[in-house]
Formats: C-alpha cells, structure tokens, sequence
C-alpha cells in the first residue's frame, strides 16, 4: 500500500523531469535524489549479469559508513582540544557539542559548494551525479583543520571538484585523489590558515605545535620521544587521537576501526594499505638506525610513532586506497603502497620545510600509479609470452 | 578601419595566430616565459610588446632573405636576425623601463629562444613574402599576448590584490578574512589559468588532440 503510494507519488515527479518538461534540464538531480531515496527501477535484460549488488553507489556509502569513527573522534576531539586549552571541563556530551559547532559548518560549506559545481557539470555534460562526491566532501573537510575559515573551504573544494576531477572527465577519470588535491591547493594557497602552530586548536589566539612540529623543531641529536613527552605527548594519547591536528584523522583507532570495515568489505585493496605500513616502517627503522648525535632529532623517532601521528593512519587508509587513483594491479598496489610510505617518512624527517608528508607523498604516487600499472602489465605479458611455445 | 587596410586573406592570416593556431593554447609553445612573466600585469605587457615586435619584425627580414639564405646553415641564419632584434629589445629596455627590464631579468634576453619566434621564422617566414610573413609575426605575437594578459591580470588580482600595481580588492574584503591567494603567484597559479584557457578555448573550437 505504502509502496504503491510511493510509487504512483515518484512517477508524477519523474514526469516533471522528462524529455520537453519543464525541468528537464535538471534531470540528473533527480536522478541522483530517487536513487539516494529509492531503489533503482531499473534492471538489467542482457548479459552480462553482475552478481555481487555493490555498485559504485554502494561503493562510496561504504567508504562514508567507515568515516563515521573517524567523524565522531572528530567531533570530540576538537571540542576537547578547545576545552583543554580553556582550562575547562570537559565532559563527552560537552566535547562532542562543542566540536559539533565548530566542525559542522565546514562539513556543510565542504557539501554545499562542492555539490554546486558537482551539479552544475551533470546538467551541463548530461551524466548523473556520482555519490562519489558524498566521500570526498566528508574527505576533504575531515583533513582541515577546525579553525579553517570557511571561504577557504569553499574555495579549497571548488578547486578540488573542478580541477582535481571535473577537467580529467569526472568520476573515474581523476589522476588525483580531489580531496586531496583541494587540500594541497590550499595549503600552497593559504599556508597561514592550513600550517604553523596557531590553526589546530579552535581557540583565539592559542598556540600549540601538533606532536611531528614539535618533533621536527627539537634540536639536533635530542630524542624525539623526549620532545615529544616534554610537551606533554603520550604515545596513548597520540593513538586515540587526544592531540591536535586536523579534524579527522588524529585517531589512528577511529582510522583502524574504519579500515576493518573497509577490508570486510573489500572497498579497499588490503595490499595497498600493508605496502603503506610495510614502507613507513622500512624507511623510518633505517633513519632509527642512522641515528647519531648529529642527525635531526625525527631521526630518533621509532616506527610506531611515525604510524601513530600526523596523517598518515587516515591517508593510507582513506585516500591511498581511492580505486581511481590508486594502482589496479595486484603487484602494482604493493610497489604503489610502498612507496606512499617511504616518501611520507622522508618528507617528514628530512624536509624540514614540511612537518607532514603523507598528503604529498599520496598524491605523487597518484600520479605515478599509471605508470607503475603499465609496467606490471608489461612484465606479464613478457612473462606469459616466453612461457608460451616457441613456433 | 581594419578591413580598410587588410584584404579578406590577410585577416585570416592574423586570425590564425590569435586563434586557430594560437601559440600557447592550440601550440603550447612559449610556456616557459608565459609563466615567469604573469605574476605582474605590468611585466607581462612589456614582454609581449617585445615578443610581438621581435616576431614580427624578425619574419619580415627573415623572409626578405629568404631566397638568399643557404639551406644548410639557415637556423644559424635566423638565430642571428633573432638575436640582433632581441639585443635591441633588450637595450631598449634597459635604456627606458630599467625597473620593468629588471624585473623581467633573463627572460627577454630568452626570447632568442622563444620556440615561437624559432617556430614562425622557420615554419613561415621560410615559405612567405614579407608582407604576409609580418602579419602572421603579428598574429603570433598578439595571440601571445592575448593569453599572457589575461593570466597576468587573474594572477596579479587573485595573487597581490591589484592591477597595474594599483589596489583593486576593496579593503573591507581583507577586513572580514579575505587573503590574497599565494599559489597565484608561484608558476603552478599560471599553469591552472593556462589550462582553463586551453579548455575553454578547445570547447568552443571543437579541437581535440586525438582525432
């Protein structure tokens, strides 16, 4: 009965949106509204079949489902910082809604004029709206930080959806993680607003270096760990996520909880993100053994450290496993994943001018991901054709 | 006035340049000083008025001797009108716009290398009588203006908040957070502006780089 009624109600509206209607122009925002809401009609009458029911909508929910630790830490952990450095009390409920008004606004800023452009390119280009744009809205506001102003959010995610995606075809076609592209564009845009000591704690005029600054300023030959706890840092607190940083991605747990989600799944490549790990702790176990009095004092941080700080939890599980543009072949997400982690540690330890390197490390990767697939393509087709029989 | 002075082929002759082979967008030549010049309206202005008149100029000489010119030492040839306009720009410069010849620094002295001037010279001067050969130089080197003006007036309003070094952003705007964009004025601001352009300007002419 309901479902009738739902029925004959979406086909009065789909009229409205039809060939000569008056809103035909607006056809893709419908669509994109009644497959969010509905069901597809739609089924298929030729082969080939797909079994499995996740398609890309699906897809893209999932990613947004296993955001939701990493949102809510979020929350929390930016009204926490706020109250901390007030001096205040800081009760989960109060946390939670402080960093609730402070993080809200830049989620909806990030929705609201990403999904402007979003839209206008589906009207424009006659294609449907992609829930893509569902990930990396939430992407992109959950690795700024809180005190962000929000014309920049604006401008970081117009930048992201046009050039990052739209230029290259759209959904699919993306070189580059948007997100992350729009992260970059503001960081090399605005640096005041996105790096320093003054922008991770919402609060006027309050200064606290995140754990890897205070790590990359200690003088030379100290230990990083002592920094690290001099300025009040516990390896606990840097793993549940009780340190400033941006709004999402302090709790390497949250991004743990997220990645089991995404691995049962099968969202994302189990490969890549153990490529990531596996070269994080090569490159930074060397830079540990090289450790002398006279080397810089990130040198002497151990790999769990590196694991735990900065973004590098959130990038590897988020944004290097992005399918568009991360590797497709197996050997290849490996080679790809490797890499994303050695370069992390050694933008970290030996560029001084960057206390965080997984943002630039992903996003170099995305670039070489074509190439590193063309090799391992080539290399089995030199392989399978020397195992073939010779005429 | 225009179709006073130039024939229906004439113009097509210039039109090409400005638009249908432009150098940057349809060409992608002379990249290099499109990007080191744009930061600054008024620096950009300077270059093109001495890449438009070294282009231009060196392909009317160019194809004067065109028929004198020995087939094998003819780059040289060429490299040599090229560089004697481009001294002359340059001193001219230094002599009147020292400031402006500063800040420009190598990059008139580069026009020597300017794929554009090299590329017009040998792909039309070669083939062209003199008249023609000035009005595809002229062509050239307007196109290039054309796109190196409009980078540099995004770039300086976007990056410096003014235009001409004058003040355009109301002040109010930077009272309520407003902040000048640092990327516009590092290289990477002109290549976002150089490739919007391209894909404008490839939506409306249809070109493709497959087909």
């Amino acid at each position: 009965m309901f479902e009738e009624f739902l029925e004959r109600r979406s086909k009065k509206i789909r009229q409205l949106f039809e060939k000569g209607k008056p809103l035909e122009k607006l056809y893709p925002v419908h669509e994109a509204m009644d497959a969010f809401l509905l069901t597809l009609g739609k089924t298929t009458k030729k082969a080939p079949y797909v079994r499995d029911a996740v398609d890309l909508k699906r897809v893209m929910s999932f990613v947004v489902i296993a955001l939701i630790p990493c949102i809510l830490m979020g929350f929390y952990n930016t009204g926490y910082q706020i109250q901390m450095a007030k001096g205040a009390a800081h009760s989960l409920m109060g946390c939670l809604w402080l960093g609730l008004v402070k993080v809200l606004p830049i989620i909806m800023v990030s929705y609201i004029a990403g999904g402007f452009w979003e839209v206008l390119f589906a009207v424009v280009r006659k294609h449907e709206i992609n829930e893509g744009f569902l990930v990396t809205g939430i992407l992109f506001a959950l690795i700024l930080p809180p005190t962000i102003p929000l014309w920049q959010v604006a401008v970081g995610i117009s930048f992201g959806v046009v050039i990052g995606k739209e230029i290259f075809g759209g959904t699919g076609m993306n070189i580059m993680n948007p997100a992350l592209t729009a992260r970059a564009f503001i960081f090399f845009a605005y640096p005041a607003q996105i790096s320093g000591d003054a922008v991770w704690i919402a609060v006027d005029g309050f200064t606290r270096a995140t754990p890897l600054a205070v790590a990359a300023i200690a003088p030379k030959g100290a230990s990083a760990i002592a920094a690290l706890s001099q300025a009040g840092y516990t390896f606990q607190d840097a793993f549940l996520g009780f340190i400033p940083g941006s709004i999402g991605e302090t709790s390497a747990l949250a991004c743990l909880i997220g990645l089991i989600f995404l691995l049962i799944t099968r969202v994302a490549s189990w490969r890549i993100v153990a490529g990531c790990v596996l070269g994080l702790t090569a490159m930074s176990s060397v830079f540990f053994m090289l450790n002398g009095d006279n080397s810089l004092a990130l040198f002497s941080l151990p790999p769990y450290w590196h694991m735990a700080l900065g973004g590098f939890a959130f990038g590897a599980v988020f944004m290097a496993t992005d399918p568009v543009s991360a590797c497709a072949t197996q050997a290849g997400c490996w080679i790809y994943g490797i890499l994303i982690g050695i370069l992390t540690v050694l933008i970290r330890v030996v560029n001084p001018a960057y206390p965080e390197g997984v943002m630039l490390a992903i996003l170099f990767m995305n670039i070489f991901a074509p190439l590193i697939d063309h090799f391992v393509v080539r290399q089995n087709i030199k392989r399978r054709l020397a195992r073939a029989p010779r005429k | 006035m225009v179709k006073m002075f130039l024939t229906k082929s004439d113009q097509k002759i210039v039109k090409e340049g400005l638009w249908d082979s432009n150098p940057i967008t349809f060409r992608v030549l002379g990249i290099c000083s499109a990007l080191a010049v744009t930061v600054q309206l008024k620096t950009a202005l300077v270059m093109c008025a001495a890449l438009t008149f070294v282009v231009a100029v060196s392909n009317v000489i160019i194809s004067a001797l065109r028929d004198m010119i020995p087939s094998k030492i003819r780059i040289i040839v060429q490299l040599s009108v090229i560089s004697t306009l481009v001294i002359v720009a340059d001193q001219f410069l230094k002599a009147y716009m020292y400031d402006v010849s500063k800040q420009l620094s190598v990059f008139v002295g580069l026009i020597i290398t300017n794929c554009i001037v090299m590329g017009r010279a040998e792909g039309y001067a070669m083939a062209n009588p003199p008249w023609k050969s000035f009005l595809d130089g002229l062509g050239n080197g307007l196109g290039y203006s054309c796109i190196l003006i409009l980078v540099a007036v995004a770039r300086e309003i976007l990056g410096s908040g003014t235009l001409l070094g004058y003040p355009v952003i109301p002040q109010t705007f930077y009272d309520h957070g407003y902040i000048n964009c640092g990327i516009m004025v590092l290289a990477p601001g002109a290549f976002f502006f150089l490739g919007i352009i391209i894909w404008i300007q490839r939506k409306i002419s249809g070109y493709t780089e497959e087909s």
